[in-house]
């Protein structure tokens, strides 16, 4: 399972990046790999806001639907519109082309109290 | 219960196996797909004849206004009636079925569904009387409806009932209306129903259908509702909670009274997710464990046929305070007569009904399958079928729980739930592939990757009506699959499986991303 050490993480299998003051996010390997194929992305709208653990939108697989959380409150500033008609991307590139959306915090130090690299990777093997 | 290594027979050989039960059927006949009746299609070839009268030809233009005539005739297929009959004939040979073999498909509770139910069900006296015939001409109806009400009531330990909703879903709406407008009379509307996280999937949909939003409450360790999580969501906004027990994990809410009394204490409702009631049937009452409506799936518990697009039937029953908000309406035994001669029956609609929620009288034939179920069984038999259901399940738990993981290692209802995950990590072979495996083992699927709560589920229900003989065959069938999932050629082989069947591995996730639901005609 590939856990990348620059991210950030959540217990609902989430990852967070922070750059130039917004929070990219998208689900873990070890979320795509449990959900298997990704056939639908249900996406935030663009100027949405979300408290943080708020839903965000919805991921659905071949097994189930699932629900995306927002990591961070805040309001949501981009969304991956490529995802609509290549879902697959979720399970091909998770943490790159893969990601879902980015979000404009309300408190950037929400942010530093996501998991670490480390932490999640200890909660995925426990 | 018996050490299930005295009941295995290793030095049996699978000819000794067919004593007992045959469980193993492969319908599947040749190794080619069905074409569609487009491909067989010829033109000008007709599976239809007119007879010559001495009625005059008109022309169409005589007969219809040119804006109802179409430009060109439809596209349809143009076949014999010998082919049509083959094409439909090839189908159904190749279609598993209850009447095949065995189907433990997790949840669903597919038994074999007795043959004397659909005898009852064809009499003339029931199947031949129009739903709108007066009540004066349907008596025999009424009391037999009335009769399944009361039943049903007594199995589930509750006040009344309405035998219209058309199948579990349509159960859980109806039910969630009830909750809605009990709510409401008590000038209390709520907003908020609780479900825990291994519901089956109708239970959020229909509380989004009802107008509700749902809360999920986590499960703790042993696979039930963990109650602090519960009592932390409880509150004067909660119209109710619905639970399914035995869970989805087919495993008892051993905490149900007390998570009963913590809902009735904020003023909610319990309602109880009939589904899995084929393990409890005459052991235990919802009512007595403080259910207030119950859903039951007819063709689950009760035998009736699933569907294949025929109609289904999921009565609900509720405690005394919501009876007068059942749909109308209902027959009501209005004079017993004595010993049931004279009795008289006439249709009534409860003071508060929420309306109807199906035309006529639900689907009939279906409730009078069930009553003959029923009363076929008697109180016994319906125990019976209950403790078999559990026991067979537990052999087969025990049975397989060295070939796959066993997540609950704990006594379990009328299904078990396995885990292929220490498969998946030795030999990439997942849930999935076993299932497809089983196929070519002449055994449908059990249910994989539900409940959600547990990774590469596989979730078996044998119910009552396999045999041991049965149950041994397909853990054979499961052991083999395993064993041979060892080598890496054997692990490739199953992620290809089924190869012997018509149509072999479907990309699931293909139909999903492109679906195309329609089919052109004139490829």
């Amino acid at each position: 399972m590939v856990v990348p050490c620059e991210l950030r993480y959540t217990s609902d299998h989430e990852w967070s990046r922070f750059h130039e003051g917004r929070v990219r996010m998208g689900i873990t390997d070890y979320a795509q790999d449990a959900l298997g194929d990704i056939v639908f992305v249900l996406l935030p709208e663009v100027g949405s806001r979300v408290e943080q653990g708020g839903v965000l939108g919805e991921v659905e697989s071949t097994k189930s639907v699932s629900e995306i959380y927002a990591p961070v409150a805040g309001e949501v500033v981009a969304i991956n519109g490529s995802l609509a008609d290549a879902p697959e991307k979720l399970n091909s590139d998770p943490y790159g082309e893969g990601w879902i959306c980015e979000i404009s915090p309300v408190d950037s130090d929400a942010y530093s109290g996501l998991l670490d690299a480390a932490s999640y990777e200890q909660l995925i093997s426990g | 219960m018996t050490d299930p290594e005295e009941m295995t027979h290793p030095e049996k050989s699978e000819a000794h196996l067919c004593a007992g039960g045959r469980a193993a059927s492969a319908p599947l006949l040749g190794h080619d797909s069905e074409p569609t009746l487009f491909e067989l299609s010829e033109p000008g070839r007709r599976a239809w004849q007119l007879r010559t009268t001495k009625v005059p030809e008109a022309p169409l233009e005589q007969l219809l206004p040119e804006v109802h005539r179409r430009g060109a005739p439809p596209a349809l297929a143009e076949v014999s009636e010998r082919d049509l009959v083959g094409h439909f004939t090839r189908l159904s040979h190749r279609q598993f079925s209850v009447d095949l073999g065995a189907y433990p498909l997790g949840s669903c509770t597919m038994k074999y569904n007795p043959k004397v139910c659909d005898e009852v069900a064809s009499l003339p006296g029931l199947a031949d009387v129009h739903p709108a015939a007066p009540a004066s001409c349907s008596q025999g109806w009424m009391a037999l409806l009335v009769e399944l009400e009361e039943a049903l009531c007594a199995i589930t330990g509750m006040a009344g009932a309405t035998l219209q909703p058309a199948a579990g879903a349509a159960g859980e709406l109806t039910g969630l209306l009830l909750m809605r407008a009990w709510h409401e009379a008590q000038g209390q509307p709520r907003r908020k129903v609780v479900i825990p996280d291994s519901a089956h999937g109708t239970n959020p949909a229909s509380v989004t259908l009802g107008g509700y939003e749902t809360v999920t409450v986590k499960s703790n360790a042993r696979g039930c509702i963990d109650l602090e999580a519960l009592r932390s969501v409880l509150n004067t906004e909660v119209a109710g909670i619905m639970l399914t027990n035995p869970n989805t994990l087919g495993l008892f809410e051993e905490d149900i009274v007390a998570i009963a009394e913590a809902v009735h204490e904020v003023g909610g409702l319990l309602y109880y997710d009939g589904a899995n009631l084929n393990a409890i049937l005459g052991v235990v009452r919802p009512g007595d464990m403080g259910f207030d409506i119950v859903h039951l799936n007819l063709h689950k518990t009760f035998a009736t046929p699933h569907g294949g697009g025929g109609p289904g039937a999921g009565p609900v029953t509720v405690s005394r305070h919501l009876a007068s908000f059942l749909p109308g309406p209902r027959p009501r035994r209005v004079d017993p007569g004595v010993d049931g001669v004279g009795a008289r029956y006439e249709w009534t609609t409860p003071q508060r009904s929420i309306g109807r929620v199906h035309s006529w009288h639900g689907n009939a034939l279906v409730l009078a399958r069930a009553l003959t179920y029923i009363l076929v069984h008697g109180d016994d038999g319906l125990r019976e079928v209950a403790e078999r259901a559990v026991l067979n399940a537990n052999w087969l738990r025990k049975r397989l729980s060295g070939t796959f993981d066993a997540p609950y290692d704990r006594p379990c209802m009328h299904e078990c739930v396995l885990s292929a995950v220490s498969l998946k990590r030795r030999s990439g072979v997942r849930a999935l592939d076993v299932a497809k495996c089983l196929l070519e083992e002449g055994f449908h699927a059990p249910t994989v990757y539900f409940p959600l709560t547990v990774e590469e589920a596989l979730m078996i229900e044998p119910t009552e009506t396999e045999s041991l003989q049965t149950l041994e065959a397909f853990a054979s069938a499961c052991d083999r699959i395993v064993a041979r999932a060892g080598t890496p050629e054997g692990a490739a082989e199953a992620t290809e499986a089924p190869r012997t069947t018509p149509v072999r591995r479907v990309d699931e996730a293909r139909a999903a991303r492109s679906l195309v639901p329609t089919y052109d005609t004139r490829r």
